[in-house]
């Protein structure tokens, strides 16, 4: 590996000073390109805060976890977006253990759970492990991982929209076009062949060429 | 104008060639030191053998070491699992092994191969895998 040894042999031996502090480790995965996981909702988060930040403090926006609500009424400035200057959580694929626990506030069980972990693994049962882990972390790598079923939403969008540019289509066929030309009618056109006939039009290779004036039918 | 600047292009092409077929052994390489496998194994067993490696310090070196194109070997993730006992954090322990699930990717017989050589650790350290606890579905 191209890593060098000088970093990782500094890295073992003292905590590198970062950029912010040495104590918060502020992970700049969330600059990279997205990976499988990507949620809307901690994009929206971050550029609620942005946007928020533009707008006057009166017609601020509240998003709540259980989705995604845009309430332009805020009640007296009370703005809620991610504080980016602490470490935050993240399930990511490419990185196993997020800056901090996904469970910040522990409740007294949680809390005993914990000291009961400091003792030796095999004497905990398996919710107990279970419990451990869903303190630590909200999402497995199965739930991350698993198919969304966007593809419906996408494909449904698209037939929808293609369905609709078909009304539209319609609606222009009826009250956009001008009058059908009366040009176009089969009589006519029977006309003006004959009369393109009668004309002798491209006698030689062309049109009339083609006519048998004696039998009066086409070659 | 398009052709012109072809045609200029060309021309340093066919002038610099003469260099380039010169003795093929000379290969323009980095002439760096390349580290070898074993090296970078034992350079991270002993990273995350450090008595007192704190919580950052193994999230770090666990984060970095998932970010290589590689699968790490059993007894790099033995020194991690066990770095994770001494801070007494069960279920990175467990989240490290979902890790490798992942990063083998495609190739199948990674974990159960990871998993067979980490059994000793995994039994004496008590670490439960994501398929006895049932997380490895959703």
């Amino acid at each position: 590996m191209v890593v060098s040894n000088v970093y990782l042999h500094s890295l073992s031996q003292f905590k590198i000073p970062t950029k912010a502090n040495t104590s918060h480790y502020l992970s700049l995965s969330f600059l990279s390109p997205p990976t499988p996981v990507f949620s809307w909702k901690a994009m929206l988060h971050l550029t609620a805060g942005r946007v928020a930040g533009l707008l006057s403090r009166r017609g601020v926006a509240a998003f709540s976890s259980s989705g995604v609500k845009m309430a332009s009424h805020g009640h007296g400035g009370v703005t809620e977006q991610t504080d980016m200057s602490v470490p935050l959580y993240w399930d990511r694929l490419d990185t196993p253990l997020p800056d901090r626990p996904y469970k910040d506030t522990l409740s007294a069980a949680d809390k005993s759970l914990k000291q009961k972990e400091k003792g030796p693994w095999n004497s905990l049962s398996k919710e107990e492990k279970l419990a451990l882990y869903r303190i630590m972390f909200n999402e497995t790598y199965a739930e991350m991982k698993k198919p969304t079923g966007e593809w419906k939403t996408v494909f449904g969008g698209i037939f929808f929209f293609i369905g609709f540019t078909g009304l539209v289509v319609l609606w222009q066929r009826y009250y956009v076009y001008p009058p059908h030309p009366p040009t176009l009618d089969d009589e006519w056109q029977a006309m003006q062949v004959k009369r393109m006939l009668d004309m002798r039009v491209n006698p030689v290779e062309g049109f009339s060429a083609k006519w048998d004036y004696e039998k009066g039918q086409w070659k | 104008m398009i052709s012109a600047a072809v045609l200029r292009g060309i021309g340093t092409l066919t002038r610099t060639r003469a260099a380039f077929t010169a003795p093929l052994a000379v290969r323009c390489y980095s002439h760096a030191k390349v580290e070898t496998d074993e090296e970078f194994d034992s350079r991270w067993v002993t990273y995350f053998s450090k008595p007192d490696l704190d919580a950052w310090e193994l999230r770090k070196g666990m984060n970095t070491l998932i970010g290589y194109d590689l699968v790490p070997e059993p007894k790099i993730l033995d020194s991690a699992l066990r770095a994770c006992r001494r801070l007494d954090d069960l279920a990175s322990a467990i989240r490290i092994l979902e890790a490798i699930k992942d990063k083998s990717g495609p190739h199948k017989e990674i974990y159960p191969y990871v998993i067979q050589e980490l059994g000793p650790t995994l039994q004496e350290l008590g670490i439960s895998t994501p398929e006895e606890l049932g997380i490895d579905k959703v």
